[in-house]
């Protein structure tokens, strides 16, 4: 049995069979493979794409959904531990699909679970199904993993995605452009390990300067309360808005991605652009989503 | 013996027991915090700021009839991996210890990070260890950092 906790549980195998799998579940979406599977969704905190995409993934395979949404309506608010919930919870299904909001209670859960857990996304720890749509998001968009430019934008200190997105590509031979205001680049830790690895990057303060050398934007929300002086927010906020007019000097194959939702880091007026991809990304979610649920429960 | 200063011994010698030497001096209430040593009832000596050659000051722990498990040993690693064990049997070194870490570690110290779930529900702490001296450790679960300045031992 096994579970999908970190992305670093998979290896680069692993990663290629999710993206096969992915593009045979979007050729064909509609499969009985999960006929008279039940599976759980608990969501502790609250999520609208991650948990639409999952449950929308489990009945196109053909499995029944149960959870809840919201906590409030859950024994937790009388107290219950996470070990109890999951204990109960897994003897009525096959797969539990979690967000909550600590940090490692994926792991835990994972621990003490007797069918393979799914981590929704723990806290600001993990969040591997985005990655790993997100690989999938860039296997189509360029057709290949490999050497590819990626340049990541907006705060790349606390943005889950962004840490493990580096982790996963990693494998592929990337050239990394980290942009982002000085008080949220990269965290040392994660360019030590690029170092370690030779994966050449750059840092950047200006978005501008990487747009034309880029094949993947990789767009995040640079959000007011991670900065200590609010002046220094105000100064930067602008910096890292993706417009339209930004975009001339792109590579035809560039394409933007955002693991959503939007707030106002890229204008409205780049959606019309052949360049935008975040909504087909978020598709690509439930294909994704489908190709992991298979995976784990070896239904091919 | 090291810690003899002119031609008495600074702290008493015991008949049967452990002796924990090269303690640099500020860990030294470390070591007797996370051996409880507060709370056994064996005789204890203590020596502070001694003179050492590798260390400046070191500090050294004499406990009469009591020898260490294997995990308790590892326990001394955390704060201190360069101390040294002699196991003394009427009045004699019959074996020389030196701590190692293990590679995991299981409810000694509390993560750092406060959002961990082990810090909000009755979870028994587990790390990685990443690195030894200084100690680095990596929570199990939460994948993040707990460094030496950030030991919370309980």
């Amino acid at each position: 049995m096994k579970s999908l906790v970190s992305i670093s549980d998979f290896k680069v195998e692993d990663y290629l069979n999710i993206i096969q799998l992915a593009a045979q579940f979007e050729a064909d979406s509609y499969r009985n493979v999960l006929k008279g599977r039940i599976i759980s969704t608990l969501f502790f905190e609250p999520s609208t794409r991650t948990r639409l995409s999952f449950e929308s993934a489990i009945n196109r395979l053909g499995g029944n959904v149960i959870g809840f949404a919201d906590i409030s309506t859950t024994s937790s608010t009388k107290g219950e531990s996470l070990h109890d919930t999951i204990t109960m919870v897994a003897a009525y299904c096959d797969l539990i699909v979690m967000r909550h909001p600590l940090e490692g209670s994926a792991r835990y859960a994972a621990e003490i679970s007797p069918v393979p857990v799914i981590n929704a996304g723990d806290g600001a720890n993990q969040h591997p199904t985005q990655t790993l749509l997100d690989m999938y998001s860039i296997q189509k968009t360029q057709g290949k993993l490999e050497n590819l430019s990626i340049a990541l934008i907006g705060d790349l200190k606390y943005g889950r995605t962004v840490h493990s997105l580096i982790m996963a590509m990693m494998h592929f031979s990337p050239h990394f452009h980290l942009v982002a205001p000085p008080e949220l680049q990269l965290p040392k830790e994660y360019i030590q390990i690029l170092r370690e690895h030779n994966i050449p990057f750059t840092l950047h303060e200006d978005m501008q300067e990487v747009i034309p050398e880029a094949d993947i934007v990789y767009m995040t929300r640079v959000q007011k309360e991670r900065f200590s002086e609010p002046m220094e927010y105000e100064r930067t906020k602008n910096l890292y808005v993706l417009r339209n007019a930004m975009l001339g000097g792109a590579k035809k194959n560039m394409r933007i991605l955002h693991p959503l939702p939007r707030v106002n880091e890229i204008n409205v007026d780049v959606d019309a652009s052949p360049h935008a991809y975040y909504f087909e990304q978020a598709r690509n979610g439930v294909f994704t989503r489908q190709a992991i649920i298979s995976y784990l429960l070896d239904l091919q | 013996m090291s810690d003899i200063q002119g031609r008495h011994l600074i702290v008493s010698a015991i008949e049967n027991g452990t002796v924990i030497d090269h303690i640099p001096s500020n860990r030294l209430f470390e070591v007797i915090s996370i051996l409880k040593l507060d709370s056994i009832a064996s005789q204890i000596t203590f020596g502070s700021n001694l003179e050492s050659k590798t260390l400046g000051k070191k500090a050294i722990i004499k406990i009469s009839d009591k020898f260490f498990s294997g995990d308790e040993i590892n326990k001394i690693a955390i704060v201190v991996p360069e101390a040294k064990l002699n196991i003394i049997r009427n009045y004699t070194v019959v074996e020389k210890q030196h701590v190692s870490l293990p590679a995991e570690i299981t409810g000694i110290t509390r993560c750092f990070n406060p959002v961990c779930i082990t810090n909000h529900q009755a979870i028994t702490q587990k790390f990685n260890v990443v690195a030894s001296n200084p100690t680095t450790l990596q929570c199990v679960y939460c994948e993040k950092i707990t460094d030496k300045d950030n030991f919370n031992l309980l």
